[in-house]
């Protein structure tokens, strides 16, 4: 795919991730779907395969899953390039990852340290502790969350039952052993590869 | 414990950041709480509370705040480099190198099963950190009924997070803002009692 940037385009883009920085309450992930209408659908600067393959890539790869907003910009700097085989392309691309990646992080983490910086200081002060302990149940309770919904995004229990199956097992061996998380990893992704997961 | 030096902030972050596939905060946990032991399970959670809230994404939002917290503005700055340089790079160089063989059904499928394997570390995390709740000054009753609310809420009936953490953790911050004052209201007056 090719098309063509100019400056203003560049800035628009920047000012995109900029404004999306602060709603990203829960995550970066809980934005997705208005990049996916702004890159693929409103502006045309990706594919939604690009856009699919950031999703896939970021979370084979380690690290926190906000990197799929760094491969965004990639291909949309791939693509202003005129294509991955156009010399000075990898530039580009990462011309489009510093702009996405400083734009989506550039707001949330100046909040973030002020506010830590200010709850840190005042942290004797009844509402920061009313806060820090009443909040502690709920993102228990999120964390378990999560987990049932990735687990019921594999496929219903009758249907995927081995991926159950794994996900029960790995959960009792992360809370009641010490092994490490890197075996379990890996032993879950040859599972996967050898076709034992169905 | 806290990190050695700024460079320990650094690598430790990195490292971490490295063996974090499919998400990072399960491996930050283990690492932090229950092997270098710079933070308590109670301080985990407390401050997990504050990096979710906040915008942004959780994992970075606490890598800052522990930076800060040991060596200031070049602390948070330097625990964040650490938990984005190293994956950002194998990212890119995985986008560049592999983007073609992601679509292959063996991928797929090894995919799949790390994915199952990382919601099972994601509700282990979870299990770990219960024990945190025993020190809570709101009681066992209200922080269960709290804690099943919230799972319903998003696991059962998919409400959004935000309306979710204002109705809830509105309510929670008011239980714990009382359970406090009374909790400090008895002990002023044991003290003053002769």
């Amino acid at each position: 795919m090719s098309i063509s940037l100019q400056f203003w385009d560049w800035l628009h883009l920047l000012g995109h991730f900029l404004s999306l920085s602060l709603l990203a309450i829960g995550g970066a992930i809980t934005t997705a779907p208005d990049m996916h209408r702004y890159l693929v659908v409103e502006q045309h600067w990706l594919t939604d395969g690009q856009f699919t393959a950031s999703m896939a890539l970021a979370q084979a790869a380690p690290g926190p899953n906000v990197l799929f907003i760094a491969l965004l910009g990639w291909y949309v700097g791939l693509n202003a390039a005129g294509g991955s085989g156009m010399p000075w392309a990898w530039a580009w691309g990462l011309l489009g990852t510093a702009i996405t990646m400083g734009g989506i992080l550039l707001p949330s983490t100046t909040l973030t340290f002020a506010a830590t910086r200010w709850a840190y200081q005042n942290r004797e002060r009844l509402g920061v502790r009313a806060f820090k302990a009443g909040m502690a149940p709920i993102v228990i309770a999120l964390l378990g969350a999560t987990g049932w919904i990735l687990s019921a995004s594999q496929g219903s229990a009758a249907e995927s039952w081995r991926l159950w199956l794994l996900t029960a097992v790995v959960t009792l061996l992360v809370w009641r052993t010490r092994i490490h998380l890197l075996w379990l990893l890996g032993a879950g992704a040859l599972l996967g590869w050898l076709g034992w997961l169905g | 414990m806290r990190p050695t030096s700024k460079s320990d902030l650094f690598w430790s972050f990195s490292w971490l950041a490295l063996q974090g596939f499919g998400g990072v905060l399960a491996v930050v946990q283990r690492v932090l709480v229950d092997q270098k032991r710079w933070l308590t399970r109670e301080e985990f959670v407390e401050d997990w509370a504050v990096a979710q809230i906040l915008p942004g994404p959780n994992v970075v939002n606490l890598s800052l705040m522990i930076g800060d917290r040991h060596f200031g503005l070049s602390g948070a700055l330097l625990a964040l480099a650490g938990m984005l340089l190293f994956p950002l790079l194998i990212v890119l160089a995985l986008a560049a190198a592999f983007a073609s063989i992601a679509d292959l059904a063996p991928v797929q499928a090894a995919l799949r099963g790390m994915g199952a394997v990382v919601a099972g570390l994601i509700t282990a995390t979870g299990l770990r950190l219960i024990g945190a709740l025993r020190s809570n000054p709101m009681g066992r009753t209200l922080c269960w009924g709290l804690a099943g609310s919230t799972f319903a809420a998003i696991a059962m009936l998919r409400l959004p997070l935000v309306w979710v953490l204002l109705a809830l953790g509105g309510l929670a911050c008011t239980g714990a803002y009382r359970a406090i004052a009374q909790l400090e209201a008895h002990k002023n007056a044991r003290q003053e009692a002769p």
